[in-house]
């Protein structure tokens, strides 16, 4: 701490404590933030950042420590007094209402009764002022992500905070639209005002911020000027022991075509779903091909054509080994030797409240009828053999539980993902397609997972894995293509891709380079 | 009088207890709150009315005491749900049983006694407009604040401030709780104001529609209220177009089987639900719009994590 500020912090924090239950989220948290400073608060999913920014908001209660504003110490008991204490907060969960007009929205957050017109037009101006334009009579059911983060920030600019909190602010964004935000948060800096900024993106966190405070398991690990450290040395204070190297080492030339999607179009199924077009798509054996892609794009409505989730009128426009598969369901498709893993956890991927076996069993029914059913038609459930295999996955991955069978709800996020993403790898399938493997998971079981996409790709099998992680998207996969809108440009080879061309990908720029990339990793 | 107004009365008089339950209800679902017991809220106002415009002697009285009844009864399903954090459906449900069961022992007294009628009140100049006058401003109270209540909650839900606090609450409890809206006391507030309007309709039944007590006498009624909220895709005017239509069918297949038409009665009688139906689907087709006007968090059960 050489560089202690002279002057008094604006928010200070001594001994801040949060318990759920005995789980102690966030442990004797001491946390300073000086005026017109750029703080990181960095540590992996679960580390106690949310948790503790909640506190400083007054969502949650602190069950010990004290919080002190300009050296004072106070007590917020609710966002309105976080408000009026000088505090403004960007959630990482938007918490907009989607039904609600953007004018509406930030109407919601202000106190008194101004008149929804001139909140529109206040809006308006603030949003021209710091570069981030937006509509205010606009459904925010309409909007992009990239839009709807646009109304948080202004909505916390309209309080004239002192210390704006930011929780994850880019990782819905493109390249180029965090660009901007960060342009923004310059801006707000140059006013005097102090942003809590925080991530788990070392990167970022190094080209914008002045100190950073770094959590563990609800602990303080370190308190450093970022610039200083190496990218390593953060890494290390954020998830103590060494994160395992992915190798994709190994990975030969590609193979047949496995599964093949030809000019793939399904319209949206709801006002707020997006519109497949023109989709073209082939994944050979042995390669990982990533989709990158900011999130809302039509990643989860692809998802569903691949899986046989959505049939599509049109049999011919997937092919998996050759076979039209277009009016198939799924578990046909899984009968083929496909495995599918769908982004959401807990009510899609597994049924939280029951055990893990039951849920084995639900996604393995048909594809290994002979091993975990007996009877015949009135197909019994082989409990021995469903445990076994349950055990198998639980030992290849690492997964962590309490008990033998828990349900599925009571793991954790990683540990439930090591389990879901086993759950199909343990079939050894010919195709697989995963979306967002490791969203929300921890360093540790994320290199697990993506290292076994790339085992179960070397072992000749084809992987697509849908990804907004770019670095994710880097280190797995042989090549990478980019939803936008609905479209999803050529796949080209990852060793020329660059992060960003993939951003203009992202925002819609498409050109015909694509094609002569793709020949050339062919003919090479 | 002529007929037709006389027909037009009627059919005003079918269709204000369906419009101030159905109105009530709609603000209720709009905070994101699903209460099933509109029929019992509504048969309690209807017993509570008649006993006490008996017992007073004053229906003015009655319809006040059906209302708080109405009302009071609402804060049961409201401790229920949003303090204790039972199961919506499974309460209202209960509620609903409970009405009917608890009115029919409180009315069991007042079974076959000649009830009070609420005397219409005659809006002066008004009234006077050659044929609209009479049938509008010459009309009993609670029709009048049927039609207030229609443009109030218009108002209130679409331009003040508490009612957007309201709206987004039914979109989404949680943000709207991460931004310091008190959620469970919104909630409060608005079952009991459906509980108010619920208790209100009743009290027109038991001492405007027919001035007499009978059991089970709500016959349904606050089941059809909950319909038009849904199928009126949780809008005003819209409840106040289908609340019309359905007492003008209503009405309408009572003439027609008097009139002896060759329909099968049965299909006469089921004529206004499916007219009813119909039509509103019809209006709430624009799936957008209609996303954009459902609460999503209907029904939901809000815990605030502390």
């Amino acid at each position: 701490m050489e560089n202690l500020p002279t002057e008094t912090p604006l928010l200070e924090t001594r001994g801040l404590t949060k318990m759920f239950g005995s789980l102690r989220a966030c442990d004797a948290i001491d946390l300073s933030i000086a005026p017109g400073e750029v703080h990181a608060l960095l540590g992996e999913n679960g580390a106690g950042k949310s948790t503790l920014v909640k506190m400083l908001f007054g969502v949650l209660d602190p069950s010990e420590g004290e919080i002190l504003w300009k050296g004072k110490p106070v007590k917020i008991g609710s966002p309105g007094e976080a408000r009026a204490t000088g505090v403004g907060m960007v959630f990482q969960h938007f918490s907009l209402f989607e039904a609600l007009t953007v004018a509406e929205n930030i109407a919601l957050a202000l106190d008194g009764n101004i008149g929804i017109d001139q909140i529109s037009e206040e809006a308006g101006r603030l949003s021209q002022e710091y570069g981030l334009p937006l509509d205010p009579s606009a459904h925010v059911a309409d909007l992009s992500v990239g839009e709807r983060q646009r109304i948080e920030i202004v909505r916390a600019l309209l309080q004239n905070p002192e210390l704006i909190i930011l929780d994850e602010p880019t990782s819905v964004l493109t390249p180029q639209e965090a660009d901007k935000l960060f342009e923004t948060l310059a801006k707000l800096q140059s006013e005097g005002r102090s942003v809590l900024y925080i991530s788990h993106r070392l990167e970022e966190v190094q080209r914008i911020c002045d100190r950073a405070t770094v959590l563990r398991h609800g602990k303080v690990t370190g308190d450093c000027d970022p610039r200083q450290e190496t990218p390593s040395s953060l890494a290390q204070m954020m998830v103590g022991g060494e994160v395992a190297e992915i190798s994709g080492a190994g990975l030969g030339e590609p193979g047949e075509v496995l599964i093949e999607v030809n000019k793939l179009s399904a319209p949206s199924r709801s006002p707020f779903a997006v519109a497949l077009r023109d989709i073209d798509l082939s994944v050979r054996a042995g390669e990982v091909v990533a989709i990158a892609g900011v999130a809302g794009n039509g990643q989860s409505e692809l998802f569903d054509v691949l899986s046989g989730e959505d049939k599509v009128g049109d049999a011919d426009a997937i092919k998996i080994r050759g076979q039209s598969v277009g009016g198939k369901g799924i578990t046909e498709r899984r009968l083929m030797g496909c495995g599918f893993v769908p982004e959401e956890r807990h009510g899609h991927a597994a049924v939280t409240d029951l055990p893990l076996t039951a849920n084995l069993v639900l996604s393995r029914h048909a594809s290994d009828r002979s091993t975990f059913l007996s009877g015949g038609p009135i197909g019994l459930i082989n409990t021995g053999a469903v445990a076994i295999a349950a055990k198998r996955i639980s030992e290849v991955m690492d997964v962590r539980k309490s008990g033998e069978d828990p349900a599925a709800g009571s793991l954790s996020g990683g540990n439930l993902q090591k389990f879901i993403v086993g759950r199909e790898l343990d079939r050894q399938p010919v195709v697989l397609v995963v979306n967002q493997p490791t969203w929300g998971v921890d360093a540790g079981a994320a290199s697990r997972i993506r290292q076994a996409l790339i085992d179960l790709a070397k072992s000749g099998s084809a992987v697509v894995v849908i990804s907004q992680d770019l670095d994710e998207v880097f280190e797995i996969a042989s090549r990478i293509a980019v939803i936008n809108e609905g479209r999803l440009s050529e796949p080209e080879p990852a060793k020329t891709m660059t992060r960003e061309r993939i951003g203009l990908l992202m925002g819609g720029f498409h050109d015909g380079t694509g094609h002569a990339h793709a020949e050339a990793i062919y003919a090479h | 009088m002529d007929m037709t107004q006389a027909i037009i009365l009627t059919i005003m008089t079918a269709a204000t207890p369906l419009l101030l339950a159905a109105i009530g209800e709609l603000v209720v679902e709009r905070s994101g709150v699903l209460n099933l017991g509109v029929e019992g809220m509504m048969i309690m106002g209807a017993v509570a009315a008649f006993a006490i415009a008996q017992i007073t002697g004053s229906a003015g009285l009655g319809a006040i005491g059906g209302l708080i009844a109405g009302m009071l009864f609402s804060l049961l399903f409201g401790f229920l749900t949003l303090t204790l954090v039972a199961n919506q459906v499974a309460t209202g449900l209960a509620l609903t049983i409970l009405g009917l069961g608890l009115s029919g022992m409180i009315g069991e007294a007042f079974i076959g006694l000649p009830g009070l009628k609420l005397a219409a009140i005659e809006i002066p100049v008004l009234a006077d407009i050659p044929f609209i006058g009479r049938l509008l401003f010459n009309q009993d109270p609670i029709f009048y604040m049927s039609i207030i209540a229609v443009i109030g909650v218009n108002w209130f839900l679409f331009k003040s401030r508490a009612g957007l606090r309201l709206r987004a609450i039914g979109d989404s409890h949680s943000s709207a709780h991460a931004l310091g809206v008190k959620v469970v006391r919104t909630r409060y507030l608005a079952v009991m104001f459906g509980g108010a309007c619920a208790g209100l309709a009743g009290a027109h039944l038991s001492i405007v529609y027919t001035p007499q007590w009978v059991e089970n006498m709500t016959a349904g009624r606050g089941w059809i209220a909950l319909a038009l909220v849904v199928f009126a895709s949780w809008r005003p005017t819209r409840v106040l177009a289908g609340a019309y239509l359905f007492g003008a069918v209503s009405i309408g297949q009572l003439h027609a089987q008097a009139l002896g038409v060759g329909i099968p009665s049965q299909f006469l009688s089921a004529l206004p639900y499916l007219a009813t139906i119909a039509v509103l689907v019809i209006i709430s087709l624009n799936r957008r719009m209609t996303l954009i006007n459902t609460p999503a968090s209907l029904g939901k059960s809000f815990v605030p994590e502390r």
